[in-house]
């Protein structure tokens, strides 16, 4: 065995008792199995409502025995990790409790923005430190050539899902403009950044010096930067799906290099959640993946054309209006968006649909996929304001009920409700699955003024239709005065 | 373990994933972006390897914190998944 031959590439000593790699206890293999099969139960809790807090517990359980379980294997230094696990554990404990629902999407991609570091950091001291991983060739002395490639593409996962989520956290807080920041020619950039961090990686088999190994890294996040950039902030569903999707890979490639069954059936779960996630995002727009991850779309607001807005005309109702409407109705179906969010309306909103049951009304509420800024952010927001979740219906679930429905309540959504989407062959939006509210005998549109348009920047016909009535008020006021007038 | 089973076992789970995330309800994608989340802080095993490890000073800093990092992800997580679970709520039956 040839160590000085390693050493000048290797910055730590190494014992010669590495050679016992890979030789976990069965019983610690076998508690790590336990933790990934509590890991597929929590997910598997969130087929429904009633079964997903237990979902929830197991995977807690879950992580206390696969963190239990490496302590023993490993245990020293036990107070400096008791230490860091109660500073991170505060933290993160006192934000789950204090963050506003509205801010779930700011969140997600925060916590995401942490495991690609926490990625990045462990691929990097399994480098500086090989032996401590079990990842030595006891015959060279040097690492693993395949743990080099699962490091190589760890890393690179983790960076790309660190400085992505980064971006995505400051384009949802409002930090940073949510219109698309195009470069010229980023395509060819990133397409090109792209080969040379697979070429390094594939280099990387051949020379394990640490140049490569931290240029691999330095592209990574730039690249993970440059690739969210672009995209505009009514994309933000699709890309915190796809750096979900990543974050999951990331642990899975550190799990193969640690040869740890708990991190690798995680990884897998996560990455292809991620990745479903995504493409239902994807499918609800009518677009492709490519054509989201390219960029370009979706400005914040009211950004690109629209100047015919304002030539048509339209009816405009008050607020007394909308609540006779609606105290006549036999059923209201209540169509949220992004808007609602913004205005924080979710709870006048429950108020509203209380008093008006207690008037004889059904209401309904009507979700579309990507209403929101990340999957299922409507029905969160309307399980924090009370409503009961078997009022709260699919797309798919609901679209046919519109034709039979007195009123269609749109508050704060738009695109999801254009009808160009289905005639317009000629519209960007042409394809996009939509709710059909301007089948209701009634559509009730609340929005804050005629100027703007949605994020694709398209005029929605439903505006100038003869049985719309316009409510122009920010969303919050105008359904607080609404819950006024019901109750007179 | 070999470089084969191991592989067995990640293309088996990205099946189960695949079969696991589509029965889960549209109503909880957000709890369930959460939640993947915490569990990917599974990396933290890494961390306290990294952490724990004789042999290299800066290694077992950067473990350190990657064990801070995953802390918070793994606390912050589930603690934010639960409270979300928490508020969904079935429609109360009155006379």
């Amino acid at each position: 065995m040839n160590y000085e031959h390693a050493t000048d590439a290797m910055p730590v000593g190494m014992a010669p008792a590495v050679a016992e790699h890979l030789s976990v206890p069965s019983w610690a293999g076998l508690a790590y199995l336990i933790s990934g099969v509590l890991f597929i139960l929590a997910l598997r809790g969130l087929s429904s409502p009633t079964s997903s807090r237990r979902g929830n517990r197991f995977g807690m359980i879950g992580m206390l025995i696969a963190v239990v379980t490496t302590l023993i294997l490993h245990g020293t230094g036990l107070i400096e990790i008791a230490i860091a696990i109660a500073i991170g554990g505060a933290i993160g404990f006192v934000t789950a409790k204090r963050i506003a629902m509205t801010d779930m999407p700011q969140l997600v991609a925060a916590f995401h923005s942490l495991v690609g570091m926490a990625a990045v950091l462990v691929a990097v001291a399994a480098y500086l430190n090989p032996a401590a991983f079990g990842i030595l060739d006891p015959a060279t002395g040097e690492i693993l050539r395949v743990s080099r490639i699962e490091m190589g593409l760890g890393v690179a996962i983790g960076a790309i899902t660190f400085s992505g989520s980064v971006i995505a956290f400051l384009k949802l807080n409002g930090n940073m403009g949510g219109k698309p920041i195009m470069l010229p020619g980023r395509h060819v950039i990133n397409i090109g950044l792209l080969a040379a961090i697979l070429g390094l990686v594939a280099y990387f088999l051949t020379d394990q010096s640490p140049t490569v190994f931290f240029v691999i890294t330095a592209l990574s996040f730039v690249i993970g930067f440059l690739l969210i950039i672009p995209i505009g902030g009514a994309d933000m569903p699709v890309v915190v799906s796809m750096l979900n999707s990543y974050s999951g890979w990331a642990a899975a490639a550190m799990g193969f290099t640690l040869h740890n069954s708990a991190m690798i059936i995680t990884g897998a779960l996560v990455g292809s959640s991620g990745a479903i996630l995504s493409y239902i995002m994807c499918k609800a727009m009518n677009r492709s993946f490519i054509s989201v991850i390219a960029g370009g779309f979706g400005g914040d607001t009211a950004s690109a054309g629209g100047g015919s807005a304002v030539d048509r005309p339209w009816k405009r109702g008050s607020a007394e209006d909308a609540a006779f409407l609606m105290k006549q109705a036999e059923q209201v179906i209540i169509v949220p968006g992004y808007g609602m969010a913004v205005a924080q309306a979710q709870h006048a909103l429950r108020e509203m649909g209380d008093l008006l049951k207690k008037e004889g009304v059904k209401v309904k509420y009507a979700i579309h996929p990507v209403a929101g800024r990340m999957p299922g952010h409507m029905n969160v927001l309307l399980a924090e304001a009370n409503v009961p979740y078997d009022e709260v219906f699919e797309l798919e679930d609901i679209n046919g009920e519109f034709a039979q429905t007195d009123v269609a309540f749109v508050i704060g959504a738009n695109d999801v409700t254009n009808p160009a989407a289905k005639t317009d062959k000629t519209s960007p939006i042409y394809g996009m699955p939509v709710l059909d509210v301007e089948k209701a005998k009634t559509v009730l549109f609340i929005k804050r003024s005629m100027g703007g348009v949605g994020y694709a920047g398209v005029d929605n016909d439903v505006f100038y239709m003869d049985n719309t009535m316009m409510l122009l008020a920010d969303a919050k006021k105008m359904v607080d005065d609404i819950v006024k007038a019901i109750a007179h | 373990m070999d470089f084969i089973s191991i592989l067995s076992i990640f293309v088996l789970a990205c099946f189960i994933g695949f079969y696991v995330v589509w029965s889960v309800t549209p109503a909880l994608h957000t709890p369930l972006m959460a939640v993947t989340n915490a569990i990917s802080s599974v990396i933290i095993v890494g961390a306290l390897i990294a952490s724990a490890a004789p042999g290299s000073a800066t290694s077992k800093y950067l473990g350190l914190i990657a064990v801070v990092f995953a802390s918070v992800n793994i606390f912050g997580g589930f603690a934010v998944t639960e409270r979300m679970l928490a508020m969904y709520k079935k429609k109360e039956r009155k006379g």
